[in-house]
């Protein structure tokens, strides 16, 4: 099968995210003062279940980064066509998940539809709960269904131990032979939590996290694990395309904000005087202006000159890639007042201290000053405002999609999900399942990154140093 | 014989440290017990304990503090609260930490007052101001409704010590209470606690580290070091005959009046606690330790009247009585190496919407000084009175208002300060902040270097090495960060890196005043050589009078932005002729107290260089103030020898 692979603006942008993140943790590995805190955080069990998690949403959500068009079956051979539909790495390993769609809803682990329709049975129309095209489409009748869901639910609870324990075993032998111990001690050390980092909260998490991964995937062969939604497709599918969106407004955003938060807010607090003032009335003026209407003004903008321009993008996907970008950098325009403010304060602070004096009485330029004093010494405060924002941001989005303001309507988001599932709220008998797996899926996440960012302050905040 | 407080065998942890290590003193009612040692030696970690306000992790493991016999380490929480501010009450370091700064001054007073003695309404207002005025706060009545930031440092620490009485301790805690004022404020504040532990019959356990407010406060004296109580005994035995090598140590590390020769130091530092400690905690840093200090710890030893840890109590060596070095005068030249007229400073004060200047804080307000080549000029004054600001202004740093700065005979303007910064460089006063955490020692002794362009990029390199070695730094402490070392060691690579482009000239800011004694001597052994050595000529500035007797060949006294007395170390040290400077030399506390000089005490505070006094800036506080000296302010009196005076009370002498 041959593929075009297709690079998003947000594609690329993400991964010179990741490059940049892994050239810092690189640099920070090198120098001791730097990696000492980040140790810190690898010491304490809570920041490191937490990180487990937001691992396993940032992979998927890089998995889901990796866009390709497949190829036309009947395209020419020297002239090849590809799909209008954009795919990703993500969608190809899920499979049939994407395309296995129903007519309208249906309830978690269904195998009839939720409504009543009229079907033609022997000729005569009857009034009924259709069966499903795909969810428990093995089953024969619906006595069946609880027994499949149980077996289901065994085998995949056993493959995921028997995953977690092989898993186990591998680190356990690893990490044994690294530390020059027989197994047994190492296993005791384990046991007793003496291993210098988290040992068996990870494992613990790790084990769950297969366990749950096992039982979403056995049941989704078969069922629509969280249902479908007003179109048929998979709630399930879309909760999880869903991640690379919160992933991209949360870290992009951040990539926004960082240059605009850290200049201005250091020039602000170092050279004092006019330059304060200027940025200070900017950041006061942008403050008072209410974030959601420039937002929105923003996005309707940049709607309108997608519709007018369409001859600029080749695809869907593009177009509401596009619009994605867009909501990330006025998100980011309207949101670098809080950390400037921070580093304004930090940086006036520092710029008093003897250091800069002494360096002021040799003659060093601003700039290097700037880079070599204040900086490194105001970058902990940069750390802990991303963690902490991270969690905001995909909060903001929902609400923003919500309002219908947010990203485009065609693009999976949670706020999209929570917006569908708006109306169908009021129905009778309710649907809740759209906005159950949202909820779910958005409260893992933010739940994670706030325990994590809680790790990464205490390990970085210099009040706390000592005090446990 | 009950006494007041008697704490036994108290041992204090926090975590696995044991910072106070089985501590044993006792305090009779109307004593003063000084508990003295360096920093990190656990003094403010006992008086916590004995109050039972240990910071989170610390706990009480085991022995006893008893009250009047009642012991309060095992008391309920409830009834601690009661003991507190009621049996023991407690002044703390810093006067402006200590009080709430949005609660008026009457109310902080007020709620001690309602708390231990259930006062309510008018007696309590007037049990308020019967305090303020126990303290010496002039205009009580009115004070009670100013807030804190109303009052002066010196005022601040007598409201919480006003505070502190609310409740009629029995027994006052008073933990370095004047560390943090000048020493006009300090002499002040020492005799309110004086004079009220004598009218009230209250116990005062003094911590310090000063040697001096010891020898002048104290009826008896315990010596601490590395969480031990090392010797106990009366203040007069204590300082006649020191029984201890540390605390032998400690008075030989003082710097002497008048002598140029080299300080004691004391080698090493206080030892990590967390580690592991064998023998006695001194040894490695004692110069008479012998095989079985090493070992074994010591046990209490008595002799005649005091008690030392110390295996060879008694059997030391008598203190030899140093010989008073010679002042190592180099030959007076002619030229000036740093030549100052008419320096002012004034920041603007802006107001209101378009930031119209309404006025000036004359911090430096026409100051000239003259340096030599190779000599120490030191420019004393409390703090606030500008010394800092003319230092930072010769530097650049803050852009002077009016006034020339000749160096070496070439007047310094915005074109040749690269010149001026390769000549003259600053050495700070806080080693903590005035090293960038996160530089390598090396970049950091580079930066003025590369900043200034001095010699091949590659020399460099080797230049640092070089000038590690000396300020007496191991080699590869280059490769390291500033939190890998201590304070003193801190000073000297503060040091270094200034020495690093090779200046003629020091400013030195107050750079033993964060440092404890011993490390302030080698700081000044440090200093003295290097002088020697390379022919460097410092600035002094500092409030510390037994310093600048020590290392100044010349002083410069300044009030409120302008000298007022300038000449010769011993002239003005000796036979001080302003009537200011006689009040700063005799509120120095001195170990050898015998003297018997009377101290003059100045009322009030150094007014606010916004708003200075007509005439002579020091008349409101001056004992000899007439009528002229409100109206002009005085010229310089000539008095031979390079020594002048501000003053008109002196020219009527002449």
């Amino acid at each position: 099968m041959d593929i075009q692979p297709v690079i998003l603006w947000t594609d690329g942008l993400i991964f010179a995210l990741l490059a940049g993140v892994l050239a810092l943790a690189w640099s920070i590995s090198r120098q001791e003062h730097l990696r000492a805190p980040w140790a810190a955080v690898g010491r304490r069990p809570m920041a490191m279940g937490a990180a487990l998690v937001l691992g396993v949403f940032v992979a998927i959500g890089l998995l889901d980064s990796l866009h390709y068009r497949e190829k036309l079956a009947d395209s020419p051979v020297d002239k090849p066509q590809y799909s209008v539909e954009v795919l990703s790495v993500f969608d190809a390993l899920v499979g049939d998940l994407r395309t296995r769609n129903e007519k309208t809803y249906s309830a978690p682990l269904a195998m009839h539809l939720y409504a009543k329709e009229f079907v033609d049975r022997d000729g005569q129309a009857v009034r009924e709960y259709p069966r499903l095209q795909y969810g428990g489409a093995h089953l024969r009748d619906a006595t069946e269904r609880r027994p499949d869901i149980v077996r289901r639910s065994a085998i995949a609870l056993t493959q995921g131990l028997a995953a977690s324990l092989l898993l186990f075993g591998v680190l356990a032998a690893w990490q044994a032979r690294r530390a020059k111990l027989s197994l047994g001690e190492w296993l005791t050390r384990w046991g007793e939590g003496r291993l210098g980092w988290p040992g068996r909260t990870l494992v613990c998490m790790a084990t769950l996290l297969l366990i749950l991964a096992g039982v979403l995937m056995h049941l989704a062969a078969g069922y629509h694990v969280f249902g479908t939604d007003k179109v048929g497709q998979d709630v399930l599918y879309i909760t999880l395309k869903s991640i690379r969106t919160g992933l991209v407004i949360g870290t992009l955003t951040t990539l926004v904000t960082l240059p605009l938060a850290i200049s201005l807010g250091i020039a602000a607090g170092y050279f004092r005087g006019w330059v304060d003032d200027v940025i200070q009335y900017v950041y006061t003026v942008l403050n008072s202006i209410p974030g959601v209407l420039l937002i929105a003004a923003a996005v309707l903008i940049v709607q309108g000159y997608i519709e007018s321009h369409p001859e600029l993008f080749d695809n869907a996907a593009a177009r509401a890639d596009v619009r994605l970008l867009a909501l990330c950098l006025i998100m980011g325009m309207t949101s670098w007042t809080g950390l400037a403010r921070l580093l304004r304060g930090e940086a006036l602070k520092l710029s008093t201290l003897d250091y800069v004096d002494a360096a002021r009485a040799f003659g060093v330029s601003h700039t290097r000053i700037l880079s070599r004093h204040i900086f490194p010494n105001v970058f902990h405060l940069v750390l802990i405002a991303i963690v902490l924002d991270f969690s905001g941001l995909v909060l903001a989005e929902a609400v923003l999609s919500y309002v219908g303001v947010g990203v485009d309507p065609s693009m999976h988001s949670w706020g999209n999900m929570i917006n569908g599932a708006r109306l169908e709220l009021a129905r009778e008998p309710t649907v809740w399942w759209q906005l159950g797996a949202a909820f779910t899926f958005m409260f893992t996440l933010v739940l994670a990154a706030n325990l994590f960012a809680d790790g990464v302050r205490d390990a970085f905040d210099p009040r706390r140093e000592g005090g446990r | 014989m009950s006494h007041l407080l008697q704490v036994d065998q108290l041992i204090v942890e926090i975590g696995a440290v044991r910072i106070v290590d089985g501590v044993s003193f006792h305090i009779a009612a109307g004593e003063t017990y000084a508990l003295l040692g360096e920093s990190g030696c656990g003094k403010s970690m006992t008086a916590l304990s004995l109050m039972r306000l240990l910071p989170d992790g610390g706990r009480i493991s085991a022995g006893s503090v008893r009250l009047d016999g009642e012991n309060i380490l095992t008391l309920p929480e409830s009834a601690m609260r009661r003991v507190r501010g009621g049996g023991l009450a407690m002044v703390f370091q810093e006067p402006m930490l200590a009080l709430n700064p949005v609660i008026k001054v009457g109310d902080q007073i007020a709620e001690a007052l309602g708390l231990h003695q259930g006062l309510r309404g008018q007696p309590m207002t007037d049990a308020a101001r019967a305090l303020l005025d126990a303290v010496g706060v002039p205009d009580a009545a009115r004070r009670l409704d100013s807030y804190p930031f109303e009052l002066s440092g010196g005022l601040r620490q007598r409201v919480m010590i006003a505070m502190a009485l609310a409740g009629q301790p029995k027994l006052l805690i008073a933990d370095e209470p004047t560390t943090a004022l000048d020493v006009t404020i300090q002499a002040q504040v020492l005799d309110v606690l004086r004079h009220l532990r004598a009218e009230r019959r209250m116990g005062m356990l003094l911590i310090t580290h000063d040697l001096g407010v010891v020898a002048e406060n104290a009826d008896r004296v315990g010596v601490m070091y590395a969480g031990e109580l090392v010797e106990e005994g009366a203040r007069a035995d204590f300082f006649a005959t020191p029984q201890h090598p540390y605390s032998r140590m400690l008075f030989d590390a003082l710097p002497r009046p008048g002598d140029g020769g080299r300080l004691t130091t004391i080698p090493g530092q206080v030892p990590r606690l967390d580690e592991a400690l064998h023998g006695c905690r001194f040894a490695p840093r004692c110069p008479f330790a012998i095989a079985r200090c090493r070992l074994e710890s010591p046990q209490w030893q008595a002799i005649n009247g005091q008690r030392v840890r110390c295996h060879l109590a008694g059997s030391l060596p008598p203190r030899t009585a140093h010989a008073a070095g010679v002042h190592a005068i180099p030959a007076q030249t002619e030229q000036a190496l740093l030549q100052v007229d008419g320096l002012k400073v004034h920041f603007p004060i802006r107001r209101g919407l378009i930031q119209r200047t309404i006025g000036h804080v004359r911090a430096v307000d026409d100051v000239s000084l003259s340096i030599q080549p190779g000599r120490t000029l030191a420019l004393v004054g409390e703090s606030g009175c500008g010394k800092t600001t003319v230092g930072k202004a010769l530097l650049r740093l803050i852009e002077p208002t009016a006034g020339t700065v000749a160096l070496a005979g070439e007047t310094l303007g915005a074109h040749n300060v690269p010149t001026l910064r390769r000549q003259m460089q600053m050495v700070f006063q806080d080693p903590f902040s005035s090293l960038n955490p996160r530089m390598r020692v090396a970049d950091i002794l580079l930066e003025g270097m590369d900043a200034l362009q001095i010699g091949a990029a590659s020399a460099r390199r080797d230049a640092v090495v070089q000038l590690l070695q000396q300020v007496g730094l191991p080699d590869d402490a280059g490769g390291r960060y500033p939190h890998a070392f201590s304070g003193g060691q801190r000073q000297r690579i503060a040091i270094a890196r200034a020495l690093a482009v090779a200046p003629r000239l020091l400013i030195c800011d107050e750079p033993t005043s964060a440092l404890d004694v011993s490390v302030q001597a080698q700081i000044l052994n440090l200093l003295k050589d290097l002088q020697n050595r390379l022919g460097l000529a410092y600035l002094f500035i500092t409030h510390n009078l037994a310093v600048v007797d020590y290392l100044a060949h010349a002083v410069a006294v300044m009030y409120l932005g302008r000298i007022v007395e300038h000449g010769a170390a011993t002239d003005v040290l000796r036979a001080p002729r302003h009537p200011y400077t006689q009040a700063l030399v005799s509120a120095v506390p001195r170990i050898d107290a015998q003297s018997g000089q009377s101290i003059i005490r100045l009322s009030g505070d150094q007014p606010s260089p916004l708003n200075p006094p007509a005439g002579c800036h020091f008349h409101p506080r001056c004992p000899h103030a007439s009528e002229v000296c409100r109206q002009t302010y005085p010229d310089q009196t000539d008095l031979g020898g390079g020594h002048w005076v501000r003053c008109h009370w002196v020219a009527g002498q002449v």
